[in-house]
């Protein structure tokens, strides 16, 4: 996909691993992820049906893993979210076939609106600026305000808002 | 019934045009499949002939069609030519596994007024 990403390079983001106090005040523990297969599948079984967009993460386990293997094809930055020692966000940056990278983020609902998402993005993104990655994107339903509204925050530019989601692009370096 | 399949070339696409041939030989439904240039780099003439190869032996009544022009409006028009059901692959899968439903199908979807499905 043919994206105009910003002129400028964003602000630097911090980098894994950190730990964060969530506006509940839990301590929110931020890492970079590696082979957490099973967890993920844990906390992706739990996630809330409201909170899927776009057809992912998918509904039941089968297809969590299928999903999973199919993002871990391609060249990703994971930064993972736990709280107790249980995962509770999941951030990803997956290489797509133009040198730029799409990312995602995933909390789980009894987390959100505590400032964790805001958190994920900056040090996902500060793992981006650590290992190298440029250029990034995203698209979000074009209803989602919460989102984009944090996606702005961090310097993210609507580049095409012509249809159901709306695709944001932002400069690393 | 008259089925009139929307086809890219997108990998979706393809894949609602293998599940409508199978099911059109088991319904005896007759099957006209558009094809257009949109989210792929294939031409009509390549499109045309990856829904002959598609189609090949299968026991279906199918056609092919060239749509020239825009997609959407062109899919449309067909349609009202006496066709039951427009079916349409759902878009494109980001990296991610995100899927994005295009323009067309966006189009199509608002404002068609025969039935449409959308094969995931």
């Amino acid at each position: 996909m043919t994206l105009d990403y910003p002129d400028e390079p964003a602000e630097d983001f911090p980098t894994p691993p950190r730990d964060v106090v969530d506006d509940e005040g839990r301590e929110i523990h931020f890492r970079r992820g590696t082979d957490d297969r099973e967890a993920l599948v844990e906390m992706y079984t739990d996630f809330h049906p409201e909170d899927r967009a776009q057809g992912i993460p998918p509904s039941r386990e089968p297809q969590i893993r299928e999903w999973l293997d199919t993002v871990a094809e391609r060249d990703c930055g994971i930064v993972l979210a736990s709280h107790r020692g249980h995962l509770v966000g999941h951030g990803m940056l997956v290489a797509d076939d133009e040198g730029g990278y799409e990312l995602a983020l995933f909390v789980l609902r009894e987390y959100q609106g505590a400032g964790i998402g805001t958190e994920l993005l900056r040090t996902l993104l500060g793992l981006g600026q650590e290992i190298g990655v440029e250029r990034v994107w995203l698209s979000v339903e074009r209803w989602n305000d919460p989102a984009i509204r944090v996606y702005e925050k961090v310097g993210f530019e609507r580049v095409d808002s012509a249809s159901f989601e709306i695709e944001m692009a932002l400069r690393l370096h | 019934m008259q089925i009139l399949l929307g086809l890219d070339g997108s990998e979706l696409s393809v894949r609602a045009l293998d599940r409508t041939i199978e099911r059109a030989s088991e319904t005896g439904d007759s099957l006209t499949v558009a094809v257009y240039v949109d989210t792929t780099d294939e031409t009509l003439d390549d499109l045309e002939q990856l829904a002959r190869d598609r189609i090949g032996s299968a026991t279906v009544d199918a056609a092919v069609h060239r749509i020239e022009g825009d997609p959407g409006s062109g899919l449309l028009e067909l349609a009202a030519d006496g066709y039951d059901r427009i079916v349409l692959g759902g878009g494109t899968i980001s990296p991610m596994g995100k899927i994005r439903l295009g323009d067309v199908v966006e189009f199509v979807l608002a404002n068609a007024t025969t039935t449409v499905t959308l094969v995931r």
